[in-house]
């Protein structure tokens, strides 16, 4: 019952936002090309779907891959500078500025360096996915309080022990948004990516090829096949989430 | 008694920061013997705190001696001689309160069975067997800072060091925890070092105090307790409780720097 009572809202809201659609689109006449209405998309989508299954998975294999690689990467390095709260401190500002940089720019390049296949892609996720997930990692682990460390030294914890029952389980609430925020980007990264080139496979190549023909309801399917999966690898990632901090969340909910 | 547990000699500490050095301890000379029951009391800056993490070897003195258990202070540490329970309960959030209760047990490499078998033991201890399975937001002050006694008895030590636990609490809590903490340690037969600035809970607790004064933390005097043990609730109404609580009061009066009255609560010295 509660579950229903919380969701509710949220459902009322998307079946209100389609039947808009749906409205003004009817009231106004909109051509499908500019704008079609929901049932078309849908009934685009049941007539396209091998075709976006294949693209879909293409494109989901390099957003889970390059995630999968950014987001180890920057938890890895992050452990690594939090030996060194002196080398954190030099380049945490420079981790954070990169956050402002366009990292998506570099997806033309990207395709010069790594080739028009997947590889070039990948490295763009990596690079979007890595630093968020450093500069909050790195956080995390730094930010103990001077207590919970004098008492692991009361009790002459070693380093690793420190790290292990102290830095680590410590950082997950700060590391966790971040894995989240990262899930996102990743598909962001991988769909944008494909936009600069790449094979026709894949989502990113079929939108902007199926948009620049008119071929509206094609790409809006294509659209929603991406938001789908979007969706589904964020709360993969919140699912993971909740089963790695109970404590956290049994607290939110009281 | 034999040979004290807990001696320091000519202990002097400067802390040294940008704006200059600042002469937290001198000349601190004392002696805990076995199963004794001493607090240190004084207004806050008065180098307490100081006092109690160097014995601990969480600061290290720029002058003097300290031997713990006829060890250096980090020795002790090493061999983890004591148990600390600070100000503030420091329970790990992501642990239950058992699981709290079992950290020293695991950084200890201790076997399994005590693992298992020692944090209930101790929780029921503490009056808190059924909480094990909570986590430390889901209780009260008092019963968190119960709980930071009970972690830090998990290895049976022979010192326990205490810095202000209840300066945090309401006084009722305060005055129950007291009790408590005598059958605690009547149980486990500790030595006690223990910080506050309440100088009831001075009087009730110890077997002695020592009086400081700040700027620089010297002692003043050391006071005797004499009231008759076990320490229960009339012991609060004893006439003798009265004159030791004057007495510990007039010694802090004496203290020009102390002239203003109460220090603040929640601070530490």
């Amino acid at each position: 019952m509660g579950r229903v009572r919380e969701y509710a809202p949220a459902a009322l809201v998307l079946v209100t936002g389609l039947l808009l659609w749906e409205a003004v689109v009817f009231a106004f006449s909109i051509e499908f090309y500019l704008l079609p209405a929901p049932h078309v998309i849908v009934h685009s989508l049941r007539e396209t779907y091998p075709v976006l299954v294949e693209a879909g998975l293409y494109t989901f294999t390099e957003a889970v891959l390059g995630y999968a690689l950014g987001c180890g990467g920057g938890i890895l390095a992050a452990m690594a500078a939090s030996r060194s709260p002196a080398f954190a401190g030099v380049v945490l500002p420079y981790a954070v500025a990169s956050a402002s940089v366009p990292i998506i720019a570099l997806a033309p390049l990207a395709i010069v360096w790594f080739g028009v296949e997947q590889g070039s892609k990948i490295a763009i996720v990596v690079l979007m996915t890595f630093f968020p997930t450093f500069v909050s990692t790195l956080r995390g682990l730094l930010s103990v309080t001077p207590q919970s460390l004098e008492l692991m030294r009361s009790y002459a914890a070693s380093e690793q022990q420190i790290f292990l029952k102290l830095r680590l389980p410590h950082s997950l609430p700060m590391m966790f948004p971040a894995l989240r925020a990262c899930a996102t980007l990743a598909m962001i990264g991988a769909v944008v990516s494909e936009f600069f080139g790449g094979p026709v496979k894949s989502l990113g190549v079929y939108i902007k090829s199926t948009a620049s023909l008119f071929q509206t309801r094609q790409a809006w399917s294509a659209i929603l096949v991406a938001c789908a999966l979007g969706l589904l690898f964020y709360f993969a990632v919140a699912l993971v989430e909740r089963l790695a901090m109970p404590w956290h969340f049994e607290r939110r909910e009281d | 008694m034999g040979s004290p547990i807990i001696e320091l000699a000519s202990v002097d500490k400067t802390f040294e920061s940008r704006a200059g050095a600042t002469e937290a301890l001198r000349a601190i000379s004392l002696a805990v013997d076995a199963g004794e029951f001493v607090s240190v009391i004084g207004p806050s800056g008065c180098g307490k705190s100081s006092l109690l993490r160097i014995v601990g070897d969480l600061v290290e003195p720029s002058a003097g001696a300290v031997r713990v258990k006829g060890k250096s202070a980090r020795q002790a540490r090493l061999d983890r001689d004591y148990g600390i329970v600070f100000q503030t309960p420091v329970l790990y959030d992501w642990r239950t309160v058992l699981e709290n209760v079992r950290l020293p047990l695991e950084l200890a490499g201790r076997p399994r069975v005590e693992r298992e078998e020692r944090p209930p033991a101790l929780l029921r201890l503490v009056g808190l067997e059924e909480f094990g399975g909570h986590y430390p937001w889901q209780l009260s002050g008092g019963m968190q800072q119960r709980v930071s006694i009970a972690r830090a008895l998990a290895l049976n030590p022979s010192i326990l060091l205490m810095d202000e636990p209840f300066g945090a609490l309401d006084e009722m809590t305060r005055e129950r925890l007291n009790q408590e903490l005598l059958q605690v340690c009547a149980e486990t037969a500790a030595s006690v070092l223990f910080v506050t600035h309440s100088i009831a809970e001075a009087v009730f607790l110890s077997t002695r105090i020592v009086v400081m004064s700040p700027r620089p933390g010297h002692i003043d005097r050391v006071v005797t307790v004499d009231l008759p043990h076990p320490r229960v609730d009339k012991t609060r109404a004893h006439p003798r409780f009265f004159e030791l609580v004057t007495e510990v009061r007039q010694s802090l009066r004496e203290d020009p720097g102390l002239a203003a009255g109460h220090t603040r609560p929640g601070e530490s010295g």
